[in-house]
């Protein structure tokens, strides 16, 4: 078997791969490390490297897999977002505060995906304490988009997106507070879901805003996502926030049978604001579903105008308040030579975060200080449950609510990092899903002008399967999820 | 809502961050562009709306208080930056 075909396998193949002894994880572990070397020079994609600790792991995993006691992802290369904490190795999310920082536990999810059998091939750049949607603000350096070197791969999973479209991992970890593995997952043409709030255990994951983090899987289909996302979920115990629901195995009741399925189309999303191209290509996708037996629906989500306001009130104010806690004196970076305790707080804090982390810190603080508090985060707090209202009423009338995951296709470096609203305005089909609590995927759906497109599918709290089901489906019906980035330019 | 390079500097405070004279003015600018883009929310009507703070109004959880972990004091101080004897190092805060 050749290198190039086992770097493009999807999960699922690889597993029947490695359970029939047709390739060793030992193998597998080898050519992605060698992808990784071939391709990371050019795209920036990987902050940390761990080739011993991968192949020591992948042996493990062969071992198991000879006595037939594998897992459901044993031997499974995979790459986690730097911001899941990595018991021994460097965990940085993007920033010089936590440069040099070594945590001294797992993630939860990093030790259930360990249980389920992966190699830990490394760690993905990603935006600074993932606060952008282009992978710009990383103080590693931004990542390439693959498809195109001089443009963003999104964010902030970024580095993830970028990774698995390259092949150096068939499976990566992101994270999502406001689409931050939807639209990566759209900008470099993979399988990006965002699971339900509550869904997967935020133990672990370097907190940015604690009512909107969700991780989720990127991969190369949905029925690997769906995989992923089993191993992923569950209570913890850690996570006070996570729900106490029964994990269903989304990977053995995926059912590709849309017969009856209703798909909502919000008339907010679909409006002249949105681009001809992307509609195009939304509608190709959408058709399709049709075709399989799913019925469109046009709906209504009146108040979706006022995600980003929301958003950009809730999130800066949460993030102000656990971004706190890098004080320059319990770990973190610290300032040279501070004259007093006041000095290293506020050297430490000004040189550690990057520009656009401050401006959210500022805004956050803003918003929660005293005489704004009303008039600011009670008031995004209010809008927040009118917006999430607006979902409920229409998953009354539909069962998938459908959109672009992003405006656009990946756009050139610096064309809106001088303009902070511009730059929010990428996010503003996947914003109201996180203000929701609510399962988002992204699914390939052809290029233009050689760029991918990703169809958004939005489910009902907790409904991961049915938006897997109609991705697994479009998946089986069209080739656009198999579309490559050419490499030949970028490897070296 | 106006906001001016004094406003920003006083908020800056609160986040213990600095921010430098020469930059203070393009600090301002940005941060006032995305409280414009925020004023928004003054134009919709929530009387009488609860605030929302977690998505699916979910109570907090607790669990008993018993110890589930070890003691890991090294592990945990070895990412502090300065240490002296098992001990954070701070300047002096005390004449």
């Amino acid at each position: 078997m050749t290198d190039s075909t086992l770097l493009h396998a999807s999960v699922s193949h690889l597993r029947q791969l490695l359970k029939d002894r047709a390739v060793s994880s030992e193998e597998l572990t080898e050519a992605c490390l060698k992808q990784i070397n071939a391709t990371n020079e050019a795209l920036n994609a990987i902050i940390t490297v761990c080739p011993e600790q991968a192949l020591e792991s992948a042996r493990a995993a062969d071992s198991q897999l000879a006595k037939g006691e594998s897992k459901s992802l044993t031997g499974i290369p995979l790459l986690h977002k730097d911001i899941f904490c990595t018991r021994g190795v460097r965990t940085t999310c993007g920033s010089r505060m936590l440069e040099q920082f070594v945590p001294a536990y797992d993630a939860t999810v990093v030790s259930k995906m360990k249980a389920e059998g992966v190699v830990m091939l490394g760690k993905c750049n990603m935006d600074e304490f993932a606060m952008g949607s282009s992978n710009e603000t990383s103080f590693f350096g931004t990542v390439k988009n693959p498809w195109d070197l001089s443009c963003v791969p999104g964010g902030s999973s970024g580095g993830s997106a970028a990774a698995l479209a390259t092949g150096m991992a068939p499976l990566v970890t992101g994270t999502d507070t406001g689409g931050s593995i939807r639209q990566p997952a759209s900008l470099c043409g993979v399988t990006g879901l965002k699971p339900t709030y509550g869904r997967v255990s935020r133990l672990g994951i370097i907190a940015f805003a604690s009512s909107l983090d969700q991780a989720g899987p990127m991969a190369r289909t949905a029925e690997d996502c769906a995989l992923a996302l089993t191993a992923m979920a569950g209570m913890d115990d850690g996570d006070s926030t996570s729900a106490n629901l029964p994990v269903p195995d989304f990977h053995g009741a995926l059912n590709p049978n849309l017969q009856g399925l209703r798909i909502g189309l919000p008339r907010e999303y679909f409006n002249d604001d949105l681009n001809a191209d992307v509609r195009a290509r939304v509608m190709a996708a959408l058709s399709e579903l049709e075709k399989a037996g799913a019925s469109l629906i046009d709906i209504d989500l009146p108040h979706s105008h006022y995600a980003i306001a929301t958003y950009y009130v809730i999130a800066p104010a949460e993030a102000s308040a656990n971004l706190a806690r890098y004080d320059g004196v319990r770990f973190g970076y610290r300032c040279e030579q501070p004259s007093d305790l006041e000095d290293l707080y506020l050297r430490s804090r000004s040189e550690g975060f990057g520009e656009e982390v401050q401006r959210r810190i500022l805004v956050g603080t803003y918003a929660l200080s005293a005489g704004f508090y009303d008039a600011y985060f009670n008031k995004a707090q209010q809008v927040r449950r009118v917006i999430t209202e607006d979902f409920r009423r229409a998953f009354e009338q539909v069962d998938v609510i459908a959109g672009p995951s992003a405006p656009g296709v990946a756009f050139p470096f610096g064309a809106k990092q001088q303009d902070p609203i511009a730059m929010y305005m990428e996010d503003i089909y996947t914003l109201a899903v996180n203000l929701a609590g609510l399962p988002g995927l992204s699914t390939p759906a052809g290029l233009i002008n050689g760029m991918p497109v990703g169809l958004q599918l939005i489910g009902k709290p907790f409904d991961e399967q049915t938006i897997l089901n109609a991705a697994h489906r479009l998946q089986i019906d069209t080739d656009w999820h198999t579309a490559r980035p050419n490499l030949e330019a970028i490897t070296s | 809502m106006s906001v001016s390079p004094q406003d920003v500097e006083k908020v800056a405070l609160l986040a213990r961050l600095t921010i430098s004279e020469s930059d203070l003015p393009e600090v301002t600018e940005r941060f006032a562009r995305v409280l414009g883009l925020v004023d928004e929310l003054n134009t919709i009507d929530t009387q009488d709306v609860v605030p929302m703070s977690n998505p699916h109004d979910m109570e907090q959880r607790l669990r008993p208080d018993a110890v589930t972990r070890s003691n890991e004091r090294e592990a945990l101080m070895a990412s502090a930056p300065v240490q002296e004897q098992g001990y954070f190092l701070v300047p002096k805060v005390i004449d």
